[in-house]
């Protein structure tokens, strides 16, 4: 595999260096996706950096809008508008930075139609002390966590009619998991809304698991209280024809742990936004996402960290694998370092791993940096091939060519795997890589 | 006692240009327990020679036979051919991403096996081998040549050499590149693999100074994809002193002058 760049951000450096060693600079309109050319044309594996513009720009024209406003959009993050009104959305064009990957004709509806339709049906399996309930829109629940930074999750918030609120009260310590089924069984599309609730000094872990077909956008808000500990697994195994875009947002209290894991292979079109806030110290994130695309498949991860206070800890890798023609994958990775926040750990990196022509990788990791009293910050991404000479090579030693591949994607994807600690969900998804890997044999 | 027989082989690849050859009848009978030295200029035909033995697909065979112990090795797949018996320590090895070193040589030993080690014994087996190779033990954790050195990588393909223990080891310059101290830490590797007395070795190299470390019982020297001349372990130090230039004839010896000219 070849590294493309590991490198530490340099401490009060004015911009992200302007390209990386060996790669070109590609520009903003890379993606053929949205902008009428012949999507097939550039099909061949590539790999985009952030423009040199550079993320960090001026912080006076930041305007930070998460009580609900308008933010003033400039190259900063902290400039994305945020509102649960659809309206305040501007109809997608598609050459929207955060949409300039994303296929809008595939979406079905989700960016510029009613969410009417049914969503997924959802039943949750959980131990003794978790209270589940379903609500209305107006619960004081809704909207404590997240608030829509895009169009189709304001969509979604804006259509949903009732939502799912799963709370681990405070002090409660589960051994299993709590298991969230999510069963699509309609193509038209609809609005999911999910609250998770981790009390005070609680520790659990939940697992939403996508099945069956659907067409959904779906906001997922998680409160993790001061002293909680909690994991939530997001699985996607969708029937080939679901259309998936999930703005699972966190928000964390004081010394607050949270682990989120994306796992991201069935879909046609799945559009996972994680993010991650910090809104006291001492509190530590770690996120995880494990993707693997094949034949026409899109899928994308787009992911934000803020930290907007001091002593926070974050950790991010995503590793994605892909095989087949016109297999997409988008991964963008936005950390924000406030200027409140002292003291700040950060790394964050993208791997991805690419095993027959034709398919297309995509991977931004931006880094903003506005204070320098951090303990450390650092992005990287790489994407390598297996090709005929890594084949060559481990054959060479005896390896049959079917254990050859499986030995490169299943260690290349393992080290997420691992992070999941459900032993019959890693056995399960372990399977299902590697039917994944021999469906594309083909 | 294992035979490797290589009888009037031809092999030629594809170019823009179109097929060219490049073996024009190579024989060679290796047996348990020999050293064969390959030794010829740039471009005569060595590496060809190894990598056709291996089965790489970018090679092919126009004429003539490859045995092991009477089986056709060129009917048999890549991976065939090392469960057979053969291994080829490669010139250029290459990184192979998401596979760490501990599985992958795991992996490997028991598919060359049939069986899996067992895990007391082999991963002993693996920390001395490292060891002896002077190969830092978290190379273990890593992908398996991934940012590793020339010359780590060449000691990490004569640790697989010393672990897979093969009737034939084909080393394709595992010389080349490597720093004295390198060198004789790779040249004992080899003549520890040799001393156990079930395998055969065929040396490939440009240079008469791994020679030093590694007594060859033949030399063969390979000039425009044949074999020119053979002879005792004396025919190498005979090269070392007047190097290839008398070889030359024809077409190929212009260019060999010209190499010879501009090194002195």
């Amino acid at each position: 595999m070849t590294e493309i760049t590991t490198e530490k951000a340099r401490i009060g450096a004015p911009s992200a260096q302007p390209f990386i060693d060996g790669f070109t600079e590609e520009g903003e309109n890379l993606s053929p996706v949205n902008t009428g050319t012949n999507t097939s044309s550039t099909s061949e594996k590539a790999l985009e950096q952030a423009p040199s513009a550079g993320p960090l720009a001026g912080a006076s024209a930041k305007s930070h809008s998460h009580g609900g406003g308008v933010g003033i959009p400039d190259s900063s993050r902290a400039g994305r508008l945020t509102s649960y009104k659809l309206a305040d959305f501007k109809p997608l064009t598609g050459l929207e930075e955060d949409w300039r990957f994303t296929p809008l004709k595939r979406l079905r509806g989700l960016h510029n139609e009613v969410l009417s339709g049914s969503a997924p049906s959802v039943a949750v399996t959980a131990p003794e002390g978790v209270v589940v309930e379903t609500v209305g829109r107006d619960d004081a629940r809704i909207g404590s966590a997240a608030i829509p930074e895009d169009r189709v999750s304001a969509n979604a918030w804006e259509n949903f009619k009732e939502a799912t609120v799963i709370t681990v009260p405070a002090e409660l310590q589960l051994d299993g998991e709590v298991s969230v089924l999510l069963t699509g069984t309609s193509t038209e599309a609809s609005a999911q809304h999910i609250v998770i609730v981790a009390g005070r000094f609680s520790k659990s872990r939940i697992v939403l698991d996508h099945q069956g077909s659907a067409i959904v956008s779906e906001n997922v808000e998680i409160l993790v209280e001061d002293g909680a500990d909690l994991t939530v697994i997001s699985l996607q195994e969708w029937n080939d024809d679901a259309v998936h875009a999930s703005s699972q947002q966190a928000k964390l209290g004081r010394d607050a742990k949270f682990k989120h894991i994306v796992v991201s292979l069935g879909g046609d079109v799945v559009r996972m936004t994680p993010s991650t806030r910090f809104t006291a110290p001492g509190a530590e994130a770690e996120m995880f996402g494990l993707y693997f695309a094949d034949a026409g498949q899109h899928l994308e991860q787009r992911l934000f960290v803020d930290h907007a206070v001091a002593n926070c800890k974050s950790n991010v890798l995503y590793k994605g694998a892909l095989q087949g023609r016109n297999a997409h994958t988008v991964w963008v990775g936005d950390v924000l370092i406030r200027k409140e926040a002292e003291g700040t750990d950060t790394y964050e990196a993208n791997r991805n791993l690419v095993l027959t022509d034709g398919a297309r990788a995509d991977s931004v990791p931006n880094l903003e940096i506005e204070t320098g009293l951090i303990e450390g910050a650092g992005h990287a991404s790489a994407t390598g091939r297996f090709d005929d000479e890594h084949l060559f090579y481990l054959m060479a030693r005896g390896i049959p060519e079917d254990v050859a591949r499986r030995l490169v994607v299943r260690g290349f994807l393992n080290e997420i795997i691992q992070q999941i600690k459900v032993p019959a969900l890693e056995e399960r998804l372990t399977e299902a890589v590697e039917r994944e890997l021999a469906a594309s044999d083909n | 006692m294992s035979t490797l027989e290589i009888k009037d082989l031809h092999v030629s690849i594809e170019t823009e240009q179109g097929t060219k050859e490049i073996l024009k009848g190579v024989s060679l009978t290796i047996k348990t327990g020999e050293t064969h030295a390959i030794m010829g200029p740039n471009g005569s035909g060595k590496s060809t020679l190894a990598s056709t033995i291996a089965g790489h697909p970018r090679y092919n065979v126009t004429r003539g036979t490859i045995t092991l112990d009477g089986e056709d090795v060129l009917a048999m797949s890549v991976d065939q051919r090392a469960r057979a018996g053969v291994f080829l320590a490669m010139q250029y090895p290459v990184e192979v991403p998401g596979v760490t070193m501990t599985n992958f040589l795991r992996t490997a030993k028991t598919a060359i096996d049939g069986e899996a080690p067992a895990l007391r014994t082999w991963t002993k087996d693996v920390k001395a081998a490292m060891q002896q190779l002077r190969i830092d033990a978290d190379f273990a954790q890593r992908n398996v040549n991934e940012g590793f050195s020339g010359g780590e990588k060449k000691r990490v393909e004569i640790l697989q050499l010393e672990l897979f223990k093969p009737k034939f080891a084909v080393l394709d310059e595992t010389d080349s590149g490597l720093d004295v101290d390198a060198l004789k830490v790779v040249s004992e590797g080899v003549n520890r693999a040799h001393a156990t007395g079930n395998m055969g070795t065929l040396l490939i190299t440009h240079y008469t100074r791994i020679l030093r470390y590694i007594k060859p019982d033949f030399v063969h020297v390979f000039v425009d994809g044949q074999v020119v001349e053979e002879g005792g372990p004396e025919l190498a130090d005979r090269l070392e002193e007047e190097g290839y230039d008398r070889y030359a004839t024809g077409a190929g010896a212009a260019t060999i002058a010209a190499a010879a000219a501009a090194q002195a």
